[in-house]
């Protein structure tokens, strides 16, 4: 439950091409704050695809600490770039991808190591589940092999007893059923919540430090969300695993982080406490996106407010801050149309990149009581992003 | 997987049922079996012969009489020879299938390989090499390749022979037998080699982009355990689906290699009786050809199940 | 015969991030394109974009051109021999030398190239033709139609097509228009298969729902919607169908069941040279390597069509 501000990511400029200098931030000393000894220290991070119509930047300097037993939300839409931050962190980007930056897990550099030194971190030190369970588990071998492997992959001399043992003990924990039969099935007799479930045993088969989630419960009915989210806190209370969930579901976030990134075309452009987030979101969009969570006691006649217009196209960026064209709150031209907005610490260690950050209107009781609605669906999220 | 393979089998009899009554009916409507007694120019010499083979009862009943005949080994005597048309197939039989069966085997290893090959070395030299070596393979006519194949390696070269299986009268199996099955293999074998290994490689780069690949990298798994266990097992299984629908072509292609390099197998007693229009051979070949056909893919549809546990358990 | 269908287009590259494919975003987005394209003019320029599609069909045409007008561009007379030169390699006067009677081989092979090159077109085109008829009929009414079309081609997967073509060209003579026909009689069903395919999963796909539940009629939905959208893989099988027609044709004609002397297709050019291994190599090469040439170009463009049509498409 370590809320705290990650100050090293504010010294530094995030884009060398903007027009102005950074506002310079000072910053309260936060004695709380143990960032030097974060588990996962993520830097700068960028990734550029090169492609026939030009240069994607589908991460643009994202910065963010993960400390131990920490849930770390990332939130966006599709193409925002929270799932290529989770690849590039593991290394599991194809040789086209362009990466800069530093990511250090427990202070060693990640970026840059040889395939086989990442190799031994895969699935050891981080491990990662992922959001289609039916296509990431491979069709053709059985659960229980599947699993065995991530840990024979790791520890050589264990023997074949053990592993089962294991393998079985793991399907357990993670809420399955009959585990010694189940074992020996294929992907394809399982239910979808099932997978789920096998995959997250399998993540977590190494006992990892850092568990990544890439939207583990976006393919499943809400009950069975909740159930699976359910096995995550049960991980994570008796490993003290960190884990990183990514998502588009705010409920989601809402239930089980402790903090939250919010990314936006590839860019990072807030982070806060779960709290701060729902009670007090300091960027545009992460209010757009808070206040078109439906509400249960609303009126049925009441219209959702929703986010004008379409994502934009990552290689064709709006100049200045990405999200203008469909920001309420844009003053245009200058400054949202031609300056990019720095990521700046607004207090207590709330970050946002919004030229405004301080000025915007509080929610309203209306949105308000939309947000009580979406913590309330974090039990059972009713809410689907 | 028993159960599995009953059902195939049980679904394959009406198939063959009825292809073989259609393949009678089109052979027996487009020779005369009496035709070598036409320069008696004694017509009762001819109606005696069709009256003691059947010729004037109706289609279905000439069927019926030959498919009796035939279940009980007697496919007829050979209106050309005189010879047992059960005997002729059963030497033919032979030649062939050594062909086929080495022939199948080389191209599924081969076009593996290659393709599995080129989709890991995807987008380098060696790759489009293939590429495009694969694209003059499926558009050369294998005849032609042949024909070239014994100019340059049997005449001009010389390291090949290009005349039957063996040298003069030997049956060994042994270096002089190589020597004669390397040209004719990969005629054989030169078109379906390439496009099977464009196939698998189209598969194989499907597979490695897949979901469970990403998943296995994840675990920490070595790179080659991620191409040969995780991805070659889910590439091989469209392949295979491929492989059966061409055994027919393979037959085909039995026709012309047999021709071109002399092999008296049955691609040659298929020639021969057709340019002779000896009937019975020809409607034996057909059946025998078809049930060949039928059970190369039966026995594809086994690989099938034992690598896909979906076909398998379902 | 092997034709390439099966070949798919590039699958994406090993580990593929999560993203949007950036030609559709491309495409779509209203920032990067203020004119919305026509379906033809993206057609077009996907179909130029595949370098190896244009030069194919530029050879392709350039090999109609000078076969289809061999009497002005042949140096020779169609059949002209001259017995006392009788072989010759390749020379000056010979580009593609000559053979026992004498005659150029360079002017036999663009004659010949009229036959084959009129069969492989004549028989695509009627397969097709019928094929897709059948096919959309097949897969719209379904029932008993579409059941006797699957039996059938199911008859065909057990016997080999060359056989069974040998035996039909024995029964019912080998001339050109023989040829054509038979071939196609056996070779439309391959093509409706395809389309039955096409019209079924195009047939479950919301806009024809919307049209049925508009009310259009059974004809009108086909007409309509179902053979403008199976345009794509009708036109692509075409060009393949070109390709199969012409193997299948000089395979036969190699055997001594398709064209027959006088009549001269590249076929059997390679049939009366067959035999001439040791002397005159040079009469096996040029016949093959014009059907490799034509065979190559026309997969070729099929594949640039195919690109062009559906670029998402996977096969």
């Amino acid at each position: 439950m370590t809320v705290s501000a990650t100050p090293s990511i504010l010294k530094r400029s995030i884009d060398g091409t903007t027009l102005t200098e950074p506002t310079a931030i000072e910053l309260e000393p936060d004695p709380s704050a143990q960032w030097s000894g974060a588990l996962l220290e993520v830097r700068d991070l960028t990734v550029n695809f090169e492609t026939d119509d030009g240069i994607v930047r589908a991460v643009d300097s994202v910065s963010f600490d993960v400390h131990e037993n920490e849930t770390l939300g990332i939130v966006g839409e599709s193409g925002s770039g929270k799932s290529v931050t989770s690849m590039a962190v593991l290394g599991l980007l194809p040789r086209s991808a362009k990466i800069s930056g530093s990511v250090k897990l427990k202070g060693r550099e990640l970026i840059g190591l040889r395939e086989s030194e990442m190799r031994a971190i895969r699935g050891k030190a981080i491990a990662m589940v992922f959001q289609d369970a039916l296509a990431s588990l491979n069709p053709v071998l059985r659960v229980g092999d599947q699993i065995a492997e991530a840990i024979t992959v790791h520890e050589k001399k264990v023997p074949d007893k053990e592993i089962k043992r294991r393998v079985i003990e793991l399907l357990d924990l993670v809420g399955i059923p009959n585990p010694v039969e189940r074992a020996e099935q294929y992907p394809h007799e399982y239910s979808g919540g099932m997978r789920q479930r096998a995959m997250i045993a399998m993540s977590i088969a190494n006992d990892p430090e850092v568990l990544i989630a890439d939207e583990p419960t976006t393919a499943l009915d809400v009950t069975i969300q909740a159930q699976v989210l359910e096995v995550f806190e049960r991980i994570q209370t008796r490993t003290r695993s960190s884990i990183i969930l990514i998502t588009h579901d705010l409920g989601v976030v809402a239930g089980v982080s402790d903090r939250v990134l919010v990314m936006y075309a590839g860019r990072q452009v807030e982070m806060t406490s779960v709290d701060e987030l729902f009670y007090n979101p300091r960027h545009p969009y992460a209010r757009g996106l808070l206040a078109s969570l439906p509400r249960v006691d609303g009126r049925r006649d009441e219209r959702l407010n929703r986010i004008i217009g379409q994502p934009p196209s990552l290689i064709f960026l709006p100049q200045g801050c990405a999200f203008h064209p469909r920001c309420d709150d844009a003053r245009l031209p200058a400054p949202c149309a031609t300056q990019r907005p720095e990521l700046r610490d607004i207090g207590n260690g709330h970050v946002s990149a919004c030229h405004f950050a301080e000025e915007l209107p509080t929610l309203s009781t209306t949105d308000l009581a939309a947000t009580d609605a979406a913590e309330t669906d974090a039990a059972a999220p009713e809410a689907d992003g | 997987m028993l159960t599995y393979c009953l059902r195939r089998l049980l679904y394959s009899i009406p198939v063959l049922l009825v292809a073989s009554f259609l393949l009678f009916g089109f052979v027996r409507s487009t020779f005369d079996p009496t035709s070598r007694l036409r320069a008696s120019r004694d017509p009762s010499v001819v109606q005696a012969e069709r009256d003691r083979l059947g010729l004037n009862d109706p289609l279905v009943v000439q069927y019926g009489s030959w498919l009796k005949d035939a279940v009980s080994g007697d496919l007829g005597v050979s209106s050309r020879t005189n010879e047992d048309v059960s005997s002729m197939l059963w030497r033919a039989m032979g030649k062939t299938l050594q062909l086929i069966v080495i022939g199948a085997f080389v191209s599924a290893f081969i076009a593996v390989g290659v393709g599995v090959f080129s989709a890991v070395r995807q987008q380098s030299v060696p790759d489009y090499l293939i590429t495009g070596l694969s694209y003059v393979g499926v558009a050369m006519p294998p005849f032609w390749f042949g024909l070239i194949a014994i100019q340059v390696f049997g005449v001009q070269l010389g390291w090949f022979k290009f005349v039957g299986l063996h040298s003069g009268d030997s049956t060994a199996y042994d270096v002089d037998y190589l020597k004669h099955l390397v040209l004719p293999v990969a005629t054989l074998c030169v078109q379906i080699v390439a496009s099977w290994s464009r196939y698998e490689r189209a598969s194989m780069l499907d597979a490695l982009g897949a979901d469970y690949v990403r998943t296995a990298r994840a675990k920490g798994v070595p790179r080659y355990k991620v191409i040969f266990k995780h991805a070659l097992r889910n590439a091989l299984i469209p392949l295979v689906t491929v492989m059966a629908l061409d055994i027919g072509a393979l037959f085909g292609g039995l026709i012309i290699t047999e021709q071109i390099f002399s092999i008296g197998g049955m691609g040659r007693l298929f020639l021969d009786a057709l340019l002779q229009g000896d009937v019975y051979v020809l409607e034996a070949w057909m059946i025998v050809v078809a049930a060949l056909i039928i059970l190369f893919n039966l026995f594809a549809d086994v690989i099938y199940g034992i690598l896909d546990p979906r076909i398998r358990l379902s | 015969m092997k034709t390439d269908d099966e070949i798919g287009e590039e699958p994406a590259p090993f580990g593929v991030p999560v993203m949007a494919e950036p030609h559709a975003e491309l495409e779509l987005s209203p920032d990067a394109e203020p004119v919305a394209r026509s379906q033809w003019q993206l057609f077009r320029r996907r179909f130029f974009r595949h370098k190896a599609a244009v030069l194919a069909g530029t050879v392709l045409l350039f090999l109609f051109v000078v076969c289809f007008g061999a009497g002005w561009f042949a140096f020779y007379d169609k059949n002209h021999q001259d017995l006392l030169l009788g072989p010759t390699a390749p020379s000056k006067e010979h580009w593609f030398g000559t053979d026992q009677l004498g005659r150029d081989t360079l002017t036999e092979v663009l004659y010949a190239g009229q036959i084959s090159l009129k069969i492989g077109l004549a028989v695509a085109f009627i397969s097709t033709a019928v094929g897709a008829v059948v096919g959309a009929i097949a897969g719209f009414v379904g029932k008993w139609i579409d059941q006797l079309l699957m039996r059938t081609t199911d008859l065909f997967l057990v016997v080999p097509a060359i056989a069974v073509l040998a035996i039909a060209l024995k029964r019912f003579g080998q001339s050109d228009d023989t040829i054509i026909l038979v071939l196609a009689g056996l070779g439309w069903m391959y093509m409706a298969r395809i389309v039955r395919g096409q019209v079924l999963s195009i047939k479950e796909k919301e806009f024809v729902e919307a049209a049925r539940a508009a009310g259009a009629s059974g004809p009108r939905i086909v007409v309509r919607h179902l053979l403008p959208n199976c345009l794509g893989p009708i036109v692509v099988n075409l060009t393949l169908g070109i390709a199969a027609a012409i193997v299948t044709e000089s395979t036969l004609s190699f055997l001594g069941f398709g064209v027959t002397p006088p009549s001269t297709s590249w076929g059997n050019m390679l049939s009366s040279a067959e035999g001439n291994y040791s002397i005159n190599a040079h009469l096996l090469y040029f016949p093959g390597l014009m059907i490799l040439l034509t065979v190559l170009c026309v997969n070729f463009l099929g594949d640039g069509l195919r690109d062009a049509f559906d670029p998402q498409a996977k096969h």
